[in-house]
């Protein structure tokens, strides 16, 4: 019992992180159509990029925090949408879908080329010991990174559903050419949500990198589960993307405690499978239909 | 307009005098296969198999040709479907001692049949659900390859992988093996430019061009589409089964999914859609990486980037931009495949 609830937190942990992936993933299909699929290399760059301005600076780990996020904000949330999506977008949404595969091989080994081929140590803003609940030894770096992370998604669903600006966010991933007649600044809004996705990868980027370290490859496994996470979710908005991101850590962290290590990669992809042949449209999401 | 140029193009094309079912491809492969057969001789082992490697590429490249670039549908397995057909050729040879051709023949068939099971579902609920399952796919053959230590040798993969013979003709050689693979490229090239020329081939641009319309027309769209990923699936079974002994041995890092994305990029960066389209971008992919050797692994950040700025300026890849250019020259309108 107290095994199981050890295995229970870290799933729900890890799963936190798969649902802020998950999110930004929903966030941009929404307002673009495009799936992204460099979206776990998203979370593994930030990490890398800190690391880098630490070393490049030699500056104290809250500056080069600060310069690696906001490097990368800049580049993979603004620039990702001005200098890839806007000018693919009029060729439809295959040559994005690929382009974005081609970002995901340039960011994957230009971490690998320009910083490390090796797992690095990210530092840990929480101390790396264990408390004892009902017997089970569970890590205070799980229980901050579910803390951070449902506090953020707790943020963006209050940001989404209660700010005039979040509203109009919303009217836009709906239905960009009446937010538009509204006179809702469309464009401003998309942008809004590739900035709100490369924030959302950073915040999981700096709460995962502790525990897996910073390498390269990272990228791989979170945006294989994020994906996983927000089509079992529903992949039509922020709730669904959560849940499915919670299922998923679960599933994983029970797989390979209670069925096999070598193949626990294997039972979300099976889960996937199973909820795309029955529930397509996603266990909490609505059957996708644009209403005009 | 543009009725008048379009009627004018037939008797143009009549004045070549020849038979109504030979066209520019099919002689530019017929040409490409003879100038293949001759240009190694003389450029040593290891040019010889770089230009062998580009082949098999380009077998697997045009199947994801076939399913992404004429009939829309991406399929992100491309690459395990190719590491299917090199392990079921390598453990059918090697452990199992049948001969080369009926292994090939296994292996497209086999790759065929996991293609309808994986599509039909996938294409069942909705299209794009299809790049999910490949991609959960993809994931799932290399944990086997990579786990199931007894069948495929695990990390340490198989080797000692023969080569086929051709009539009790020996094929051991770089050479000879060479021009097998010549031969057989050639003939899965010709395969699927008379599929494309077909009704069926027709059905499948329809599907891309607008399938609703080829709905309308009666056009089982569902069918046609399964069949499309199917075929292209089982390109990258026989690029496997070729793969296998021109490698001689395999092991599972060449058949991950990141070697799907690649694959993706090639057929993109060649041309989707054309028919010579894959030979240039397994060209880009495979072969222009060992002349600049000096950027090592940088050449994939690079590959990358081209593919990128290919998107933006001209989608159709390379074989757009060599039509654009012949069309300029020639003065012809924009627009024929």
């Amino acid at each position: 019992m107290a095994e199981f609830l050890a295995y229970l937190i870290a799933g729900i942990a890890t799963g936190a992180i798969y649902a802020l992936a998950a999110i930004g993933f929903t966030l941009v299909w929404q307002t673009s159509q495009t799936i992204n699929f460099a979206q776990g290399e998203f979370v593994m760059l930030p990490a890398v990029l800190v690391l880098l301005a630490i070393k490049l600076f030699g500056a104290p780990i809250w500056l080069g925090a600060l310069i690696g996020i906001a490097a990368f904000i800049l580049i993979f949330g603004v620039g990702f949408k001005l200098a890839v999506v806007d000018p693919m977008i009029r060729h439809g949404v295959l040559p994005l879908a690929i382009a974005t595969m081609a970002l995901s091989i340039i960011m994957k080994e230009g971490a690998k080329d320009g910083f490390s081929a090796e797992a690095q140590k990210f530092p840990s803003f929480v101390p790396t010991e264990t408390i004892s609940v009902f017997g089970a030894a569970i890590s205070l770096q799980h229980v901050a990174i579910i803390a951070v992370a449902f506090a953020v998604i707790g943020l963006l669903q209050w940001f989404v559903g209660s700010t005039r600006l979040g509203r109009q966010m919303q009217a836009t991933a709906q239905n960009p050419t009446v937010a538009r007649i509204l006179g809702i600044p469309v464009e401003r809004m998309v942008l809004l949500t590739f900035v709100i996705n490369a924030a959302l990868a950073v915040v999981a980027s700096v709460l995962i990198s502790p525990i897996y370290l910073a390498k390269f490859s990272n990228g791989e496994v979170i945006g294989l589960f994020a994906f996983i996470a927000a089509i079992v979710g529903g992949f039509n908005q922020v709730r669904g993307a959560l849940v499915g991101g919670l299922i998923v850590g679960i599933v994983d962290s029970m797989a390979a405690a209670y069925i096999s290590t070598s193949y626990r990669l294997a039972v979300p992809l099976v889960l996937l499978v199973v909820v795309i042949l029955v529930k397509p449209e996603g266990l909490m999401g609505r059957k996708e239909e644009r209403r005009v | 307009m543009t009725a008048p140029a379009t009627h004018s193009a037939a008797p143009a094309a009549r004045r070549l005098s020849l038979p109504a079912f030979i066209d520019g491809r099919l002689l530019t492969l017929v040409a490409a296969a003879i100038i293949l057969w001759f240009v190694p001789s003389g450029m040593g082992r290891y040019g010889t198999y770089v230009l062998s490697l580009w082949l098999v590429m380009s077998v697997a490249v045009m199947g994801l040709n076939l399913t992404l670039g004429y009939a829309g549908l991406k399929s992100l397995a491309q690459a395990a479907f190719m590491g299917i057909g090199a392990y079921a050729t390598a453990l059918l040879t090697s452990k199992v001692g049948l001969n080369w051709y009926a292994s090939f023949a296994i292996s497209g068939l086999l790759t065929f049949a996991v293609g309808l099971v994986l599509g039909f579902p996938a294409l069942r609920v909705k299209a794009h659900y299809l790049a999910f399952v490949t991609l959960a796919f993809s994931t799932l053959i290399w944990l086997v390859l990579r786990n199931e230590q007894w069948l495929t040798g695990g990390v340490f993969g198989l080797s000692n992988i023969p080569r086929p013979s051709f009539f009790g003709l020996k094929l051991d050689g770089a050479l000879a093996f060479h021009r097998f693979v010549v031969v057989v490229t050639f003939l899965l090239a010709v395969v699927l430019w008379w599929m494309i020329r077909s009704p069926w081939g027709r059905a499948f641009t329809a599907l891309r061009e607008n399938p609703i319309r080829a709905a309308s027309l009666g056009i089982d769209t569902r069918m046609y589409t399964l069949l499309a990923f199917a075929i292209g699936s089982a390109y990258a079974g026989f690029a496997g089964a070729l793969y296998a002994p021109l490698v001689e041995f395999i092991d599972p890092s060449p058949f991950s999914l990141s070697q799907s994305f690649f694959l993706l990029l090639m057929v993109v960066a060649g041309g989707a859609g054309y028919l010579l389209g894959p030979f240039i971008g397994a060209l880009l992919g495979v072969v222009l990486p060992e002349w600049l050797r000096f950027a090592g692994s940088l050449y994939l950040i690079i590959f990358a980037a081209i593919v990128m700025l290919l998107l933006i300026a001209c989608p159709q890849g390379m074989s757009g931009l060599l039509e654009r250019g012949w069309n300029r020259l020639t003065g012809k309108k924009e627009g024929s495949r």
